[in-house]
């Protein structure tokens, strides 16, 4: 039988985590790097493609629409009662267009497609895996990660930045309603200050941000459903890792593109 | 036995995963247009061993060539170039649920040829046919039972006519007739084709009437391979054990039915397919 391997130090198991976490950036590199290559060779599969679009983007536009429209609302009560005590409340028009085209938008949006498409990812992946389809894929020749891989990965690319475009509009409409009508903010004030306060710019970091979210949750999707193992309860862990992974994902994402992006001080 | 150099060559293949060697060096020889039936419990490491043959896992050490070449050593798109002359039945069906029966069948057909939509549909469907399942082309695998996946998942491999055919236990799951019509369909593969055919099985009677070769696995070592008679023959209890519960006896070899010799099909199979291909 097998030889017993030999007790590890303490030491060693302290630093598990860190190699862990080591492991897991290769593995992310190395599943990106795939997909890059697989992505430039033929063949180009586009109805593979328009169907993964369907479902990352098209189904997601309720969604995101609903949320959008709640984050504007809220955004708009919420600034207009903190502005109100230094009576800069005729601000919000601004401020919520800023806030929600540099971090709302494309934040939330990417949460959402993780909580929706990523999770669906992960789990179809997953279950391609453990009932051999991926493998049955491989012996006939078609490779997985561009069958697989590629097309959600490329949809993630693309809507999330178009649906951060929605939530950004919508959430703006959200904020005009509560403004103009619920709160009685004079409408050409409010637009007057998305005016002169939103630039090319704002609306420049928040679409870069939702194409690198929309690029990395859909990985980290791919990656946790196409090396899931341990049948219904690894796919069950993976798609919980994929959700929590990729919404992490975001928020350090998100950080550092803003510290790169924004002159500050 | 053959003068030319064997399809499949397995050597001295270790496969290590953690601290569990499943592989403890394995020789195999499989000639052209043979079918080369694997027997032995279960766990045993007889999907491990085939999984290796067309690259699905890559072994630990060891080789394995096939067509005199080691396929560990290929790259992805050379991998996938040699892999369009194998095909594979999987224990589990392996279909694809998101799509119907039909184009499961399809589904190789039109990755890999430059067919027609029409006569991609009539070859899927003359496949589905021959296994008696046409009437489910239009249903999805979910919608049809364990035993009718099975064939679906039979025809998706045997459609692209490939040169090396793997079965992980194509008739489990099956009744009695559906297993001799496998049996069949696998004779038929070798006999119009050329087909080398390697067999993973527990059904002792498919494996003594379509075996060429048999080879007897135990906690990832051959223990024993041959033709049905060396084995039934062999000096080793576990072997004898194993043989003897499953009930078959040396009577059961003289109602095989007749079989062409593989060297005359192997020219069939080189006929077929230039191996500059």
């Amino acid at each position: 039988m097998a030889d017993e391997p030999p007790p590890r130090p303490a030491w060693v198991r302290a630093l598990d985590p860190a190699r862990d976490f080591v492991e897991e950036v290769g593995t992310l590199g190395d599943l990106a790097f795939k997909s890059l290559v697989w992505a430039l060779r033929p063949p180009y599969r586009f109805n593979v493609m328009v169907a993964q679009l369907e479902f990352v983007g098209v189904q997601s536009v309720f969604l995101v629409g609903l949320v959008g429209l709640f984050t504007g609302m809220v955004f708009a009560v919420q600034t207009i009662y903190g502005f109100r005590r230094f009576g800069a409340e005729n601000m919000v028009g601004g401020v919520v267009s800023l806030t929600l085209s540099r971090e709302m938008a494309p934040v939330l949006t990417a949460i959402m497609v993780a909580a929706r498409a990523g999770s669906g990812m992960a789990a179809e992946l997953g279950n391609m895996r453990s009932s051999e389809q991926i493998d049955a894929l491989e012996t006939m020749a078609v490779n997985p990660v561009q069958y697989l891989v590629v097309p959600r990965v490329f949809a993630g690319l693309v809507m999330v930045p178009v649906l951060s475009l929605l939530f950004f509009l919508v959430g703006l409409g959200g904020a005009w309603i509560v403004g103009v009508y619920g709160l009685s903010l004079d409408p050409g004030i409010f637009a007057d200050r998305i005016r002169t306060m939103l630039e090319p710019g704002d609306l420049t970091q928040g679409l870069i941000k939702a194409l690198v979210f929309g690029f990395s949750v859909a990985l980290i999707a791919c990656r946790h459903g196409y090396y899931a193992s341990g049948g219904a309860v690894g796919v069950g862990q993976a798609t919980t890792r994929a959700v929590v992974w990729s919404v992490v994902g975001v928020f350090v994402l998100d950080y550092a593109i803003t510290s790169i992006l924004t002159p500050v001080g | 036995m053959a003068t030319e150099e064997p399809h499949v060559k397995v050597e001295k293949l270790v496969k290590v995963y953690g601290d569990r060697t499943v592989l403890h060096g394995v020789d195999v020889t499989i000639n052209r247009a043979d079918t080369l039936v694997f027997i032995g419990g279960s766990g045993a490491g007889k999907s491990t061993l085939v999984r290796h043959l067309i690259a699905l896992e890559r072994p630990t050490s060891g080789r394995i060539v096939v067509d005199g070449v080691d396929i560990a050593s290929l790259n992805d798109v050379e991998l996938n170039k040699a892999r369009r002359r194998f095909g594979m039945v999987f224990q589990k069906y392996a279909l694809f649920d998101s799509m119907t029966n039909f184009d499961n069948v399809a589904f190789p057909l039109r990755e890999q040829t430059k067919l027609s939509e029409k006569e991609i549909r009539e070859r899927a469907m003359a496949k589905l046919k021959d296994l008696g399942v046409e009437h489910a082309a239009k249903l999805t695998p979910a919608q049809i039972s364990g035993g009718m996946a099975k064939r679906v998942g039979i025809a998706r491999a045997l459609v692209m006519e490939p040169e090396l055919l793997i079965y992980d236990e194509p008739t489990s799951g099956l009744d009695p007739v559906t297993s001799r019509t496998v049996d069949d369909l696998i004779e038929e593969m070798r006999e119009k084709f050329g087909v080398t055919s390697v067999v993973i099985t527990h059904d002792m009677v498919s494996a003594f009437d379509i075996a060429d070769q048999i080879a007897m696995l135990i906690r990832g070592r051959v223990v024993a391979q041959g033709t049905p008679a060396e084995v039934l023959a062999v000096d080793n209890e576990d072997v004898q054990k194993f043989i003897r519960a499953s009930g078959v006896e040396a009577s059961r070899l003289a109602t095989r039915r007749p079989r062409k010799d593989s060297r005359e099909l192997a020219a069939v199979a080189r006929a077929r397919t230039p191996r500059s291909a």
